[in-house]
């Protein structure tokens, strides 16, 4: 194992993950190709949806991936940081939304 | 900003940037040899397919600092084409019946003998192509009009905007750029140029303004012509996507944002031999200011001189001879082969 868990040497060894199950791994990344392609979304949303999932989820692999796929499609910073927040929104407000369970509850227990 | 020949830097020197491309100093990290990857393919020895565009490059004197270019032009580059070169260009044109001539720089409208140039081309019937900065237009009234000498003799203008927004723009280009171009454009577009219906072609170079690949010409061109209709009613024709290729001030840049190294992995790991097969300088033939013979402009800043048997000069032209040619390759050629490809003309896959 290296020192640290994330290495950036590793994101180009994605495709590795396909050599212990090949028929899932190739299924997978058949998928992926097909879901980045141009469809109802262009190329350039869907790296920027890409971006905005990769905050949400806090993949630093997919960060790195996606921070420069979206330049390449064109993508500009501005375009870049208001995908982050909308991330960053739908995090906070699912977080916030569960405060009308606490108040639900707190209604439930309290006089 | 000063060129790298004015700061006196060891990258100036095309002998250095050679030895930084070939791995030569020991802890460098090895990349393939780009002829071997070529030979993989069954396309070593590269041989041209027939000239098509006849490309002159006027001159290193331009009145931008660039941060990625490749001629390390400015306004302290004092190397231009003499009108007797250009006399000897235009003989060797008139040997043969090469449909198009590519005029570049620098800011070719520079050179003082450029318009002369521009009207003797067109006299022997070529098409002429101009790859104007855009800012030349606006930097003295001089060159105001400009836009109307183009629409007089037809010139198919060809000029690059890395981002329909100042920020990136300028960061690349220099400060003020984007709006000064954004200016130009509508003054292109004023008198037809890139307007639908109209036989004026106004076309834009995207390259990316950092150490990443260009994307996909088909979306990008489209979000280019979205935004630039959108933000500044601005109409152009074609957008060609190149790749900045890793030498001189590019090459300045990746060392010292400490990328050369990821850079040269993602060109070497998109070398598409789709791309390889349609290379530029298979079709073109690449003229310096001094009148030496080159592969292409890259080739040209390299001082890699073109193998010719009959001359490496444009006095020793000679169509056959140039026909028959191996192409001179080098590392810095896999910026013309990853992904896509690029050429003067954007990708070189369909």
């Amino acid at each position: 194992m290296e020192n640290t868990y994330y290495n950036p040497a590793d994101l180009a060894k994605f495709g590795n993950i396909s050599e212990l199950q090949p028929e899932m791994g190739n299924k997978f990344f058949s998928y992926y190709a097909e879901v980045f392609k141009e469809g109802a979304l262009t190329e350039r949303e869907k790296s920027l949806i890409a971006l905005a999932v990769a905050h949400a989820v806090q993949c630093p692999y997919c960060i790195d991936a996606y921070t420069t796929d979206s330049l390449q499609k064109g993508a500009d910073e501005n375009q870049m940081m208001e995908a982050i927040h909308v991330a960053a929104a739908i995090k906070g407000g699912a977080t916030l939304v569960h405060g009308v369970q606490m108040m639900n509850k707190l209604k439930e227990v309290t006089m | 900003m000063k060129s790298l020949k004015a700061q006196e830097v060891p990258l100036a020197d095309t002998g250095f940037q050679l030895n930084v491309l070939n791995s030569t100093f020991s802890e460098q990290k090895q990349f393939p040899k780009f002829r071997d990857k070529l030979a993989a393919h069954n396309l070593y020895p590269l041989k041209p397919t027939g000239i098509q565009i006849f490309q002159v490059n006027l001159g290193k004197m331009c009145n931008q600092v660039c941060r990625h270019c490749h001629v390390d032009a400015g306004p302290d580059r004092k190397e231009i084409m003499t009108r007797e070169t250009m006399l000897e260009c235009l003989e060797a044109l008139a040997q043969t019946d090469i449909p198009v001539v590519d005029i570049t720089g620098g800011a070719p409208e520079m050179n003082p003998d450029f318009r002369w140039f521009v009207e003797e081309v067109s006299r022997l019937g070529r098409k002429v192509m101009v790859r104007c900065n855009l800012t030349i237009i606006l930097a003295n009234p001089k060159y105001h009009d400009l836009p109307v000498f183009f629409k007089l003799h037809q010139v198919q203008v060809v000029s690059s905007l890395p981002y329909f927004s100042a920020t990136r723009t300028n960061a690349q280009r220099g400060e003020g750029v984007f709006e000064k171009s954004v200016k130009a454009l509508q003054m292109l577009n004023a008198v037809g140029y890139g307007k639908e219906g109209s036989e004026l072609i106004l076309d834009l170079v995207f390259n990316p303004s950092g150490a990443f690949l260009p994307g996909g010409q088909a979306g990008l061109e489209k979000e280019f012509k979205r935004r630039l209709k959108l933000g500044f009613d601005i109409d152009f024709n074609n957008l060609f996507v190149i790749t900045n290729l890793p030498i001189s001030r590019f090459l300045d840049y990746l060392i010292e944002s400490r990328n050369y190294e990821t850079y040269m992995d993602k060109l070497v790991t998109a070398f598409n031999p789709a791309a390889a097969e349609n290379v530029m300088c298979r079709n073109t033939i690449s003229v310096g200011w001094d009148g030496f013979l080159y592969d292409c402009d890259f080739n040209q800043m390299l001082e890699l001189k073109v193998n010719s048997q009959a001359g490496n000069h444009i006095r020793d032209f000679d169509l056959t001879s140039l026909n028959n040619r191996e192409v001179v390759l080098n590392q810095h050629c896999y910026g013309c082969t990853a992904g896509a490809g690029s050429s003067c003309g954007g990708e070189t896959v369909a």
